[in-house]
């Protein structure tokens, strides 16, 4: 059993802020594929090319045949805990604010000997579920999760490290008008955020879909125009120390290719795109990435949704391809920049949205806002980095995976 | 192939330099201060000895063949031994070959290491690729939590309790207690081992050792430079190796000497009967329990029973860690590879002094090394005799 989590207290603005702590993060270059799988959700592991062996930690070569070919696939995360440790003294900063610290050796049934976390809820002898996670380092790790799961079990204190759980936190939404914002603010107070600030740009527009959201409870609108510096300074000033979440909406959609196009239309969408990201992580990233150690509702994940045309050309949505190429290149380097802080940086690649009036002529299969709404805070609840939504974007960022530079020709050369 | 004897060759000049908790010396100055005392003993100058073998953890960013220029040796037979826990009996097997074959005519055998405040911690941030990968990463108990993985599975497989590990390092801190050399100098009782605070379950503070600063050194020599010089010495009577036994074991309840046990008793021509006393490797009670296993002294999963029936002590009907064992004496990095080795030598040379078992003519020396990732990887033994054995 895993007990609710509690209310978090009034934080004391006499008290110092923790500075945050991480786990170690050296890794071999071998190990860092644990990172790839768990920044996805998936659990997978090397397996070799040539006998089929699977390997565990992550190496050069097969421990069994000496091949050198040893790709990562997804694996049976089935398992049975061996035995059990519970940490009461370690050398390591993060551990010692953390005491006791529960893991375990878990063989898993595909072969190998895992030394794991353990959740809360297992102990030695229980068969277990392996998942791969990032921890507060950004670094892939192993947890040893039950096959039936009580209640909060996401609440346990080990598994919540590991997690972007709304529960309990406070997020802002920097475009109340885009459309999946209202989805969103369901969505994210069904999983038990204690507040949603919705940011809203040009105030004196007046717009009919405003009135879903006054009157709900918990929820604020807010003045917030991502083309303007000190729009977003003067809201940081005033709730940036309680922004534990921040989840990109704003979008600026105008279809056209690059040969033909104005580039006026290009500027303000990447002025909305590409700067008002930057804008926003400028604003709101150090005093959120200063707050990662806050408890239960600590500073913990910045959300970008980016169009799946960021990994594709799109001669119908040139310039906005391009904007959202280089939205999703800063979002890398956000990464790069917030991962000595534990800050994390999702990106939810989307594909066209229904009812959306700029993807108005593209046929079907698009994305409806309620899906992109559960998705988003799924990945929040996982962990994830790298998050796909609907059938074109899962379609597309598959493809990209694989091997972009047919994806290209995919896309722009035929292939039936 | 039948194994060629170790004849003709012996250890002598047993050295143990006191160690200390923390220390600003580096293992530099630790070894030398092993090896002068060696080199003194055999009546040999730097210049004069001709092989040389080193095993430390805290030399970086210097190997030792940096170590040579440093110290003004000059060898025409240089090794380095990483085992960890198994290097004291390993280098003494290479050197021991290298003597018969003629390539070098004395080896100074030393390890050491230094112990700086925090330089624990980076030691095992850096100790292993799998260590860094697969193990810091969760929780960073160190070797702690690796052996308490390896005791909780071997306490619900063989039934043993924390009261049975208790018994070998309450016995040690007795024996320790007559070494002056030792760094814990309080008697422990098996109600003060058992009501200790946990470090991380089922191993409690008792269990662990205490990281310090020290080195450890002997010279193997000809036995006939041995008598020109009137040195007391050590023979070998067999010795074994073994490096990554048992890879599909799920969890480590055995370890490498389970496969050549056979080898190490036929080599030495008796059984474990005719041994007068056992150095353990002693990282934790539960390696030495399996050791006594492993090495034969009793069944496998019958090392509690074993513990609960014999004295461990000096004076005891089963001497096991006769000078207190790293548990009590302390672990100096690489030095606690050779702790066990070193104080065998005095045993059967009869130079023990104030640990001395009576009539001590055969001891068995085991080591363990080296959790590279789940496991100890090495794994080392010999029984060595004295001139009279």
């Amino acid at each position: 059993m895993t007990n609710a989590l509690p209310f978090p207290p009034k934080k004391d603005p006499q008290k110092r802020t923790l500075v945050p702590t991480l786990p170690p993060m050296a890794r071999s270059r071998a190990s860092l594929g644990l990172g790839v799988m768990a920044a996805q959700g998936r659990f997978g592991l090397q397996i070799c090319a040539a006998c089929a062996a699977v390997q565990y930690p992550p190496r050069d070569a097969c421990h069994k045949c000496l091949s050198d070919d040893l790709p990562w696939q997804d694996v049976d995360p089935s398992g049975t805990i061996l035995a059990e440790t519970t940490i009461r003294v370690s050398p390591e900063p993060y551990f010692r604010e953390r005491m006791p610290w529960r893991m375990g050796s878990v063989r898993l049934d595909a072969g190998p000997t895992l030394n794991c976390h353990l959740h809360g809820e297992v102990g030695r002898g229980d068969s277990v579920k392996m998942a791969l996670k990032l921890d507060k380092a950004g670094q892939g790790v192993l947890i040893a999760l039950p096959l039936k799961g009580s209640e909060h079990m996401q609440d346990d204190p080990t598994l919540r490290a590991m997690s972007c759980d709304p529960k309990r936190r406070r997020i802002l939404i920097s475009n109340a008008r885009a459309p999946m914002a209202l989805a969103l603010t369901h969505a994210l107070l069904n999983a038990g955020a204690s507040h949603v600030f919705l940011g809203e740009p040009e105030a004196w527009l007046s717009w009919p879909e405003r009135k879903a959201f006054e009157g709900m409870e918990n929820v604020s609108i807010l003045p917030l125009d991502v083309t303007d510096t000190s729009s977003i300074a003067k809201l940081s000033a005033e709730i940036g120390g309680k922004v534990d979440i921040l989840i990109n909406t704003a979008t600026y959609t105008r279809p056209g290719g690059i040969v033909d196009n104005d580039t006026s239309f290009a500027r303000e969408t990447f002025e909305v795109n590409t700067l008002g990201l930057m804008r926003l992580a400028q604003g709101f990233g150090p005093g959120m990435a200063a707050r990662v150690q806050d408890g239960i509702n600590s500073a913990v994940a910045f959300v970008n949704i980016l169009s799946v045309q960021a990994l594709m050309p799109d001669p119908s949505y040139g310039a906005f391809g391009a904007s959202q190429a280089a939205a999703r290149s800063i979002s890398q380097t956000m990464r790069a920049e917030f991962r000595g802080s534990g800050l994390r940086v999702m990106n939810l690649y989307i594909g066209p949205i229904e009812d959306d009036p700029w993807f108005q002529p593209l046929p079907p299969p698009k994305v409806t806002p309620n899906a992109i709404a559960r998705a988003c805070v799924q990945g929040l609840v996982d962990g994830l980095e790298e998050v796909t939504c609907g059938d074109i974007a899962r379609d597309v960022y598959a493809r990209w995976q694989t091997d972009a530079l047919l994806l290209e020709r995919e896309i722009t050369g035929g292939g039936s | 192939m039948n194994r060629q004897s170790y004849e003709g060759v012996v250890l002598t000049a047993p050295v143990s330099v006191p160690y200390v908790r923390y220390t600003n010396e580096t293992a530099h100055w630790w070894i030398a201060k092993a090896l002068r005392e060696a080199l003194g003993k055999v009546q040999m100058t730097p210049r004069e000895i001709d092989g040389l073998s080193v095993s430390s953890f805290t030399l970086a960013p210097d190997t030792p063949v940096g170590l040579t220029q440093h110290l003004g040796i000059s060898p025409r037979w240089l090794d380095t031994v990483p085992m960890g826990g198994a290097c004291g009996v390993i280098a003494m097997r290479r050197a021991a070959r290298a003597i018969q074959a003629g390539d070098v005519d004395a080896v100074a055998c030393v390890s050491g290491d230094t112990n700086r405040i925090d330089s624990f911690r980076n030691l095992l941030s850096a100790f292993s690729r799998f260590a860094m990968d697969a193990t810091f990463p969760y929780g960073f108990g160190g070797p702690n939590a690796s052996f308490a993985l390896l005791q909780d599975a071997y306490m619900a497989e063989f039934g043993a309790t924390r009261m049975d590990f208790g018994r070998i390092a309450v016995a040690q801190r007795a024996n320790a207690l007559r070494n002056p050399q030792a760094v814990m100098k309080k008697p422990l009782s098996l109600d003060q081992y058992m009501d200790a605070r946990m470090i991380s379950d089922p191993i409690g503070l008792f269990d662990c050792v205490m990281p310090c600063a020290g080195a450890e050194a002997f010279v193997m020599m000809r036995e006939a430079a041995a008598i020109a010089k009137g040195l007391p010495f050590a023979r070998i009577a067999s010795t074994i190796e073994r490096t990554n036994a048992f890879p599909d074991d799920p969890i480590q309840l055995r370890g490498g000497w389970a496969v050549d046990i056979d080898d190490l008793w036929s080599m030495a021509g008796h059984g474990p009967e005719a041994i007068d006393l056992l150095q353990t490797y002693d990282d934790y009670p539960v390696i030495c329990m399996m050791q006594f296993e492993d090495l034969g002294f009793c069944a496998k999963g019958e090392g509690a029973e074993f513990v609960q029936k014999h004295d461990l002590t000096i004076g005891g009907d089963f001497p096991h860690n006769t000078s207190g064992g790293q548990l009590s004496v302390g672990q100096a990095g690489a030095a606690g590879g050779y702790l066990g080795l070193v104080e065998a030598i005095r045993q059967v040379t009869g130079t023990a002094s104030v640990t001395q078992v009576d009539a001590a003519r055969r001891a068995l020396v085991s080591g363990f090394g080296v959790i590279n990732y789940d496991r100890g990887l090495c794994s080392s033994a010999a029984i060595i005799t004295g001139a009279s054995a």
